[in-house]
């Protein structure tokens, strides 16, 4: 079981949290101008690298923050990367 | 009986009787089921998995691959190990696998077929005709052990626990490790899977530092014991090594009675495994018959337990560590008829040993056969001077030794094959992890001793900067040096010799295999089936790589090995679940009414987010049907209510929330009026149903939201992901209150009356129009009550705190009592739902549907600047084609029977469309029509009504005609009036 470094809470066990996924991933801010292909990219595509990829997680069993993390998908190792929000 | 009159750990004071296959035993306390097997001079502990040959005990630990027992005693448990098993008073096991009994088994047929079924066999001839025929035979033969037929009696629990340091196996590497770490202050975990601390020097006495082995033991434990901050478990498993350095350990009988078993979730910033080694067997002719067992076996049984497996041995061995247990042999009247060495020479240390006891050795010697079906009675040894027979009773085995890497290995790491000890030994570790002692390929213990202390040394200085020097030194141990020298058995040898004895793999399979072409050690491992039986290769899987490699002709080390993963040893279901049995898996949530519902003897029902809910309520001689009719009745017709407050309900408060909810919902919501409510539709982006809901405003900048019971938990994390995530400029609080809410809907034409009847200042006159929402006292006690409806009917919600909701509820039953009032359930309100058509997401809304497919058009405002869905639905509409629509079914018969999910297929007699049509998405007899409804997806299905489809049943099928999906009041003129 990996250990997820919530901002507010500290390191916790990760099944407090759920994995909201590739955080490259940003709404468009205008959908309506998006092209097919761009928002089906947006809606379906994940970029899925052997690597460090940067994943929203949301501690839901915790402090309901949601707060990006960097994950080694080879390692599983983890880096923080969020200030606390003001 | 071969019990010594002195010695080992058993207490001869206390005898415990237990039953064996049957018959009546003694053993002593201390014992375990094994050792009181040898000690009664029980050869036969078992029967083989594929031929039913009789096996006896080849180990004294957890890797025993024979004496697998159905525990019968203590609840019903298969496959445990006789090796593992304390002895208790009245015990009772019997051997798996065998029939009528493990002295004589049926199944032993099959050591005679062996020649027609090789590995793979199952591959090849099962493959011509229908499997389902061969498998009513083999399914029979499948399996080891039987499945308790009882529930589990047995208790259990998890408990989390954090240390700096973790140090696994409690052998004199682990000892030492601990000991050393726990100098610095930092907080050390020992766990060991033995009864007792000392590892192999509670059966093999050395002296370390000048003192006996057990001395030693018990200074270094008794200094662990007096330190705060060491932690020790005994009888404790670890099972697993995950990821982030997260160790899981089974203890076993646990000091609290009334436990059998204890999971221990260890998070360790960093791991000690000092694991040790188990031998490994020779592979030889008959290397399986009864009373053929490894020489550390051997010891064990004899120094731990005073148990003497037999009295005349012969001992084989291609390495050193055999002739250590030569004199412990001698001194308890084991008489060693011959030492037959596969090596060409001895060392020093070793011939010396040999000479001063006068033991006969045969050097490049072979055991070419081992004669004795139930016992060994003679072995054909081949040597220098020619083939000779020697009359024996045992047979001490020893072909190396197997570091137990399995945890190492399930962290990551990979392991390397060492050519001086002829074994694979851990190499770069992933995470932190240290392998210490023989559990890293260092077979002497003053250099397990020298590396554990350095290596806790190194660790506590990175954990706590403290320096500890002065252990790292490398102590005196008197200990012959570890030489080993693997040589393979020829191929020309008769008889089977085994190289994995559960799944009764022998070397011929292993030739086979590779002759068939298979190359890869993984593939050879799935064809021969070897190193997949409950013992998971513990004591034959370097056998078998090395056999493979032989036969491949390639370097011994050069085909790699298979991949250890968790768990190291079987972990029982019960402890896996821990406390969470029974009616605590999923806690059923409940309302402030359930206690209610039940006593009015409800037939209770799963609903969504572990709510049950009333499904209808009975009475005296009703049939659910008839219950149902009386109950959907009595809502049209007078006054029904129902408990709804598993549904879900958020407090929406900021400047931005009507700017919100026009970007959630398909609908607006920032112009609708203070005190009134809407119904909105919610999407997922992909234009698909997420959930619908009334939403009211309460004030310019506050907002009440209420979802389905369901979606609760989706909708919240929808929205908040949207607010934290994209939205983050917009001002909004969200608050979800279901828990604290409980809601009660009163419905039917008598709702204003009930509630008129009621203490109260809100007024439930003509003013209270339609989706108007009003605060007020009711019964004495604060409420929001809205006028909404799910049913078509004049209805009203109330919401309540939940400590108030029984109250309202029985005042409420108490004012309806002139009128009829009805307590209905979710197959009622189901009922209700689909005479009048209503869309539900979790049906018609699947995820294909779109809101234009469900007729809902008319609450979908694709002139807003942006919702979530919006961007999808506008493909949908650009793409056009022909779509599944919902529409109403009126089957010709109209008391049909119509199951939720019946394909529709064309008029058999009418169109020219072919092929699937769509498929029912609920039905049910309607109460007021008096007839079978159903709701649909239909291909095209808006353009259809009219048309007859035919609704495509299990037994029968039967033509319907196509409507308009809302059979009951069109107009909704019954909850708007």
């Amino acid at each position: 079981m990996l250990e997820i470094p919530c901002p507010w809470c500290g390191l916790r066990n990760e099944n407090e949290f759920i994995c909201g996924g590739e955080a490259q991933r940003k709404r468009p801010a205008d959908p309506d101008r998006e092209t097919d292909e761009a928002w089906a990219d947006y809606l379906y595509n994940n970029a899925n690298p052997k690597g460090v990829v940067t994943e929203w997680w949301w501690h839901v069993s915790g402090c309901t923050l949601w707060f990006k993390i960097d994950r080694n998908t080879l390692t599983h190792e983890i880096t923080p990367i969020e200030e606390l929000p003001e | 009986m071969t019990r010594l009159a002195n010695g080992g750990v058993v207490n001869r004071q206390r005898r415990l009787n237990f039953r064996f296959n049957g018959q009546e035993y003694q053993g002593l306390e201390g014992d375990t089921l094994a050792s009181a097997l040898v000690a009664n001079d029980v050869k036969v502990v078992g029967r083989s998995f594929k031929y039913h040959r009789p096996r006896g005990l080849l180990t004294c630990g957890p890797e025993e691959p024979n004496a697998l027992v159905q525990l019968l005693s203590d609840g019903d448990q298969p496959n445990l190990r006789a090796t593992e098993i304390r002895l208790t008073e009245g015990l009772e096991a019997k051997s798996v696998n065998c029939w009528p009994s493990a002295r004589f088994d049926l199944g032993a047929v099959n050591d005679w077929l062996s020649p027609i079924i090789p590995a793979g066999f199952y591959y090849k001839t099962f493959m011509a005709r229908p499997w389902d025929f061969y498998s009513r035979f083999i399914r029979k033969a499948a399996g080891l052990g039987r499945l308790p037929t009882e529930r589990d009696r047995g208790r259990y629990e998890r408990v989390f626990h954090h240390t700096d340091l973790l140090v696994v196996g409690a052998g004199p590497a682990g000892l030492r490790a601990a000991q050393v770490a726990a100098i610095s202050g930092a907080d050390v975990m020992l766990v060991d899977m033995q009864m007792s601390p000392g590892g192999h020097l509670l059966f093999h006495s050395r002296e370390i530092e000048g003192k006996a082995g057990a001395e030693w033991i018990a200074e270094v434990t008794a200094e662990l014991k007096g330190r705060r901050n060491v932690t020790c478990l005994q009888n404790t498993t670890a099972t697993g090594y995950y990821d982030h350095n997260m160790v899981l350990a089974v203890e076993h009988e646990p000091e609290a009675a009334w436990l059998r078993e204890r999971l221990w979730h260890i998070r360790a910033k960093k791991v000690v495994i000092a694991t040790g080694a188990v031998e490994r067997p020779l592979v030889f002719p008959g290397n399986d018959r009864p009373g053929v067992m490894l020489t550390d076996a051997v010891a064990r049984y004899v120094s731990r337990f005073a148990a003497v497996p037999g009295q005349r041995a012969v001992v084989y061995t291609n390495n050193s560590t055999a002739y250590e247990h030569l004199e412990l042999m001698l001194s308890v009247g084991i008489s060693v008829e011959q030492v037959v060495d596969l090596r060409a020479t001895l060392g020093e240390a070793e011939r010396e040993l040999v000479q001063r006891n006068s033991i006969e050795v045969v050097t490049n010697g072979r055991i070419i056969g081992v004669e004795g079906r139930s016992a060994v009675r003679d072995v054909r040894v081949a040597g220098e001077s020619g083939i000779r027979s020697v009359s024996c009773d045992l047979v001490c085995h020893s072909g190396g030794w197997n570091p137990l890497i399995h945890l190492y290995s399930h962290a990551g790491g990979k392991s390397v094959f060492d050519q001086e000890s002829a074994t694979f030994i851990p190499g770069e570790p992933v995470q932190a992890v240290h392998c210490v002692g023989a559990a890293n390929g260092t077979f002497s213990v003053a250099g397990g001793l020298g590396e554990a202390a350095g290596i806790a040394g190194s660790l506590v200085e990175e954990l706590t900067g403290k320096q500890l020097g002065s252990y790292s030194s490398r102590p005196e141990v008197a200990e012959i040096p570890y030489g080993i020298n693997v040589i393979w058995p020829e191929k020309t040898l008769k008889g089977k010799a085994f190289v994995d004895f559960q799944n009764d793999v022998t070397t011929a399979d292993i030739a086979l295999a590779v002759r068939e072409n298979f190359q890869s050690i993984e593939h050879v491992k799935r064809y021969t089936t070897a190193g997949m039986a409950v013992d998971q290769g513990k004591v034959g899987n370097p056998n078998v790589i090395g056999l493979v490699t032989k036969e491949l002709g390639e370097q011994q080390g050069s085909v790699g090995t298979t991949t250890f993963r968790p768990p190291f040893m079987p972990v029982s279901f019960g402890v896996i679940g821990g406390s969470e049995q029974g009616q605590l898996i999923i806690p059923a949530r409940t309302t402030p009414i359930t206690r209610w519902n039940i006593a009015q003897g409800a037939a209770m029902d799963e609903a969504g987010a572990n709510f049950r809910r009333p499904f209808y309520f009975p009475r005296a001689g009703e049939s659910m049907d008839d219950a149902v009719a009386r109950e959907a009745r009595a809502a049209r017709n007078a006054c029904g209510i129902y408990d709804g407050t598993p549904l879900g309900t958020f407090e929406l408060q900021g400047p931005d929330t009507a700017e919100l909810l026009n970007r959630l919902y398909t609908n607006r919501f920032d112009n609708l009026l203070i005190g009134r409510g809407r119904f909105g539709l919610m999407l997922r982006e992909d234009g698909r149903f997420l959930d619908d809901g009334v939403t009211f405003r309460v004030g310019p900048h506050h907002y009440l939201m209420s979802c389905g019971t369901g979606a609760a938990g989706v909708v919240y994390a929808h929205i908040d992901r949207l607010l934290q995530t994209e939205w983050t400029d917009l001002k909004v609080y969200l608050v979800n209150v279901s828990a604290g809410l409980a809601t009660m809907c009163v419905c039917g034409p008598y709702a204003r009356d009930v509630l008129g009847g009621v203490e109260t200042d809100i007024d439930f006159d003509e003013s209270f129009r339609f989706m108007d929402f009003r605060e007020g006292r009711f019964a004495g006690v604060s409420v929001r009550i809205a006028r909404v409806s799910y049913t078509g009917e004049l209805s009203f919600e109330i919401n309540v705190a939940r400590r108030h909701a029984l109250m309202i509820w029985t005042t409420l039953m108490n004012a309806g009592q002139n009128y009829g009032i009805t307590p209905i359930g979710s197959e009622t309100s189901g009922v209700l739902r689909i005479e009048k058509g209503f869309v539900s997401p979790g049906h018609e809304g699947d995820n294909i549907t779109n809101p234009f497919d469900a007729g809902m058009a008319w609450i979908v405002d694709m002139e807003k600047p942006d919702f979530i869905g919006k961007r999808s639905l506008r493909r949908d509409l650009d793409l056009g084609g022909e779509r599944q629509h919902v529409v109403g079914l009126l089957p010709d018969k109209h008391r049909a029977l119509v199951a939720d999910g019946s394909a529709l297929l064309p008029d058999p007699g009418g169109s020219g469309r072919s092929g699937f049509q769509g498929h029912v998405t609920a039905a049910c007899f309607s109460p007021t029509l008096e007839r079978t409804i159903a709701l649909a997806l239909l291909k095209d299905g808006h353009h259809r009504h009219g048309e007859k489809v035919l609704i495509s049943g299990l037994e029968q099928s039967c033509l319907a005609t196509v409507t308009a999906p809302v059979f009951f009041d069109p107009q909704g003129q019954r909850m708007r009036g």
